[in-house]
């Protein structure tokens, strides 16, 4: 799979939809839930379980980061199952909020 | 990553949400993409390699810039405030476009090869009006640039700004947070599109999930009524906006509940009026935010408890920060530098120098970024020793007296303090003794100033040769719309003064 800054993504076993933020310095696999994920346009619809090792959540509007390839993925979509670049789960980048300036 | 993106996956997740205009007859955000992508299939037939928009503030506007986006058309708002040969000029530059014009500034516009006029009320009705069209899928465009923004020109030709897909969708994805606004949350936009702030509104609004709601061109009343009509809870203004606003209100009984945060930029905030303001609307919090066209707009902010913790603070270092832009944006490095490029030490002014993604620093035809990533922005300021950036006007604009660099700004804010300056500008003209010599123009209250004092007050806080040596004394000051100084035109006026007394 080809992550590109702005490529999107959506997971095979939940609801979640995600976006590239930032690339992966090597190639790797973008995982939710336990499964790679699915172009946004892959015309199939959720199924399987999602892996109990990877069901902390997707949540929209917040941003996952694996540090050692350092690809950083947007929440575009909620979803059940949660996000691991090649296996390894991805973390919750705590960045707070700025005001709202224009 | 592209600016269409922002809107589509804001559409995705919550179509139905309030997107453009009013509570009622507005967009939501799938009829927002839905509309858009029409324009662009359009704009696409029409193949022409940019998209102009000559008009007024209102809802056809972002569903341009999302548009050209789509289309991979440069979006070209053009400033209705030239005269018609400058702007005729600009025209010209934008070719080969389509311009979508407002009817009552067609007949402005010369015909031009390579440049097909649309009137605006045709745009909107063929795409604005009626059923809510099914979205057309298009296929991503190659052309990378977003924007282009004519700089204001204060000095020769205009230049237009290049602003990249890149450029805009960071500053974006690194300030704001994805749906982050909630559903009632709705921002009043009133800096023309012309200006980098009337672009990145569309854009943050788009990502945050927050409704934009356009006053088609600035008076105070208006702003006040369509703030409570409409119940926004965000707004940006500039300086001269914000006095004006204030004077409304303290005029009627509006209070305007529902406002939450209030961001001002694009000039000299006089202290007394930020004050004032924190007074007559204790409910919201003032973000202060410094920004350029080359930048994406914002790069310093200065928020809600910076302000407070300023003017609650007996520390003079503190008390002093109202008068900066805050802190540099953590995605990005700021540094101040000295003529021969080296860092400057706390609190030594210099030259404001930036990096990240969100800095384009590029002209059409022209870049204006070092190899290493540093964009040098021409404004004077220094940093305190907590990290708080004070900026000081344009380089251009430091007064050299006898070999000295003299700010004009550290001088108006100390003219600032007094009660009796209702504004005030600092300026250097030519003089044959030193080559430039310190002038102040100031608009009193009293009409009566006791430049006596301000001279001594200057002298004593900062030296004597800041100390202004000629003081004229004016009804206002020049200002363009977006609230900056004309100082140039100032300066002029001055000099000419001058030598005819």
């Amino acid at each position: 799979m080809e992550l590109k800054p702005g490529s999107r993504w959506k997971s095979a076993v939940c609801d979640a939809q995600l976006v590239v933020v930032r690339p992966p310095s090597a190639a790797g696999e973008l995982q939710c839930g336990g499964a790679p994920v699915l172009p946004i346009d892959d015309a199939s619809a959720p199924s399987g379980d999602v892996s109990a090792d990877f069901a902390a959540g997707v949540m929209i509007g917040k941003r996952y980061t694996d540090a050692a390839s350092g690809i950083e993925v947007l929440g575009a979509k909620a979803g059940k199952g949660s996000l691991a670049f090649n296996g390894v789960a991805m973390t919750i980048k705590g960045a707070k909020p700025l005001p709202a300036s224009d | 990553m592209r600016t269409p993106l922002l809107l589509d996956i804001a559409a995705d997740a919550c179509g139905d949400r309030p997107a453009v205009g009013g509570r009622s007859g507005g967009l939501d955000f799938a009829a927002y993409r839905a509309r858009a992508s029409r324009v662009a299939v359009w704009l696409a037939g029409k193949g022409k390699a940019n998209t102009a928009f000559l008009g007024m503030n209102g809802d056809a506007l972002p569903v341009l810039l999302f548009a050209s986006g789509m289309a991979g058309t440069p979006f070209v708002p053009l400033n209705y405030r030239l005269a018609d040969a400058d702007l005729n000029k600009l025209v010209a530059r934008t070719a080969p476009a389509v311009l979508v014009a407002d009817d009552d500034m067609l007949a402005r516009i010369a015909p031009v090869d390579g440049v097909e006029l649309v009137a605006r009320s045709a745009f909107e009705a063929e795409f604005l009006q009626g059923a809510v069209p099914e979205p057309v899928l298009l296929d991503e465009a190659e052309n990378d640039i977003a924007v282009l923004l004519f700089t204001s020109g204060t000095t020769g030709e205009p230049k237009a700004a290049v602003l990249r897909h890149g450029n805009l969708t960071s500053y974006v994805m690194s300030t704001v947070e994805f749906l982050g606004a909630d559903e009632e949350e709705a921002a009043l936009v009133s800096v023309p599109s012309y200006h980098i702030a009337g672009i990145s509104a569309i854009l943050t609004a788009a990502y945050g999930g927050r409704r934009i709601v356009y006053l088609p061109a600035f008076t105070a009343e208006e702003w006040v009524a369509t703030a409570a009509r409409e119940g926004i809870t965000h707004a940006m203004v500039v300086p001269t906006m914000l006095d004006r606003i204030l004077d409304v209100i303290a005029a009627t009984v509006e209070t305007l509940p529902a406002l939450r945060a209030l961001s001002y930029g694009g000039g000299k905030m006089p202290e007394p009026v930020i004050a004032r303001a924190l007074a007559m609307l204790p409910h919201v919090a003032f973000v202060n935010a410094y920004g350029l066209t080359e930048t994406s707009s914002t790069i310093a902010l200065l928020g809600a408890e910076d302000h407070r913790a300023a003017f609650a603070s007996d520390d003079p270092v503190v008390r002093r920060r109202i008068a900066s832009v805050g802190q540099p944006l953590p995605s990005l490095e700021l540094e101040i530098r000295r003529e021969d490029g080296t860092c400057c030490d706390v609190g030594e002014h210099g030259e404001i120098h930036v990096r990240g993604e969100q800095v384009s620093g590029e002209y059409l035809h022209k870049k204006a970024i070092a190899d290493d990533g540093w964009f040098a922005t021409n404004d004077a300021g220094w940093l305190d020793a907590g990290g708080y950036l004070f900026v000081e006007g344009r380089l251009d604009d430091v007064i050299v007296r006898g070999g000295e660099n003299i700010s004009p700004g550290e001088i108006e804010d100390v003219l600032r303090s007094f009660d009796d300056i209702a504004d005030c500008a600092v300026l250097g003209i030519p003089c044959e003794k030193w080559g430039e010599k310190v002038v102040a123009v100031i608009v009193s209250r009293s009409g009566a100033p006791d430049t006596g004092a301000m001279a001594a007050t200057i002298k004593a806080k900062l030296r004597s040769t800041k100390t202004p040596e000629i003081w004229f004394l004016r009804d206002e000051l020049p200002y363009n719309e977006t609230g900056k100084l004309l100082r140039r035109i100032l300066k002029a006026e001055l000099a000419e003064e001058v030598c005819a007394g």
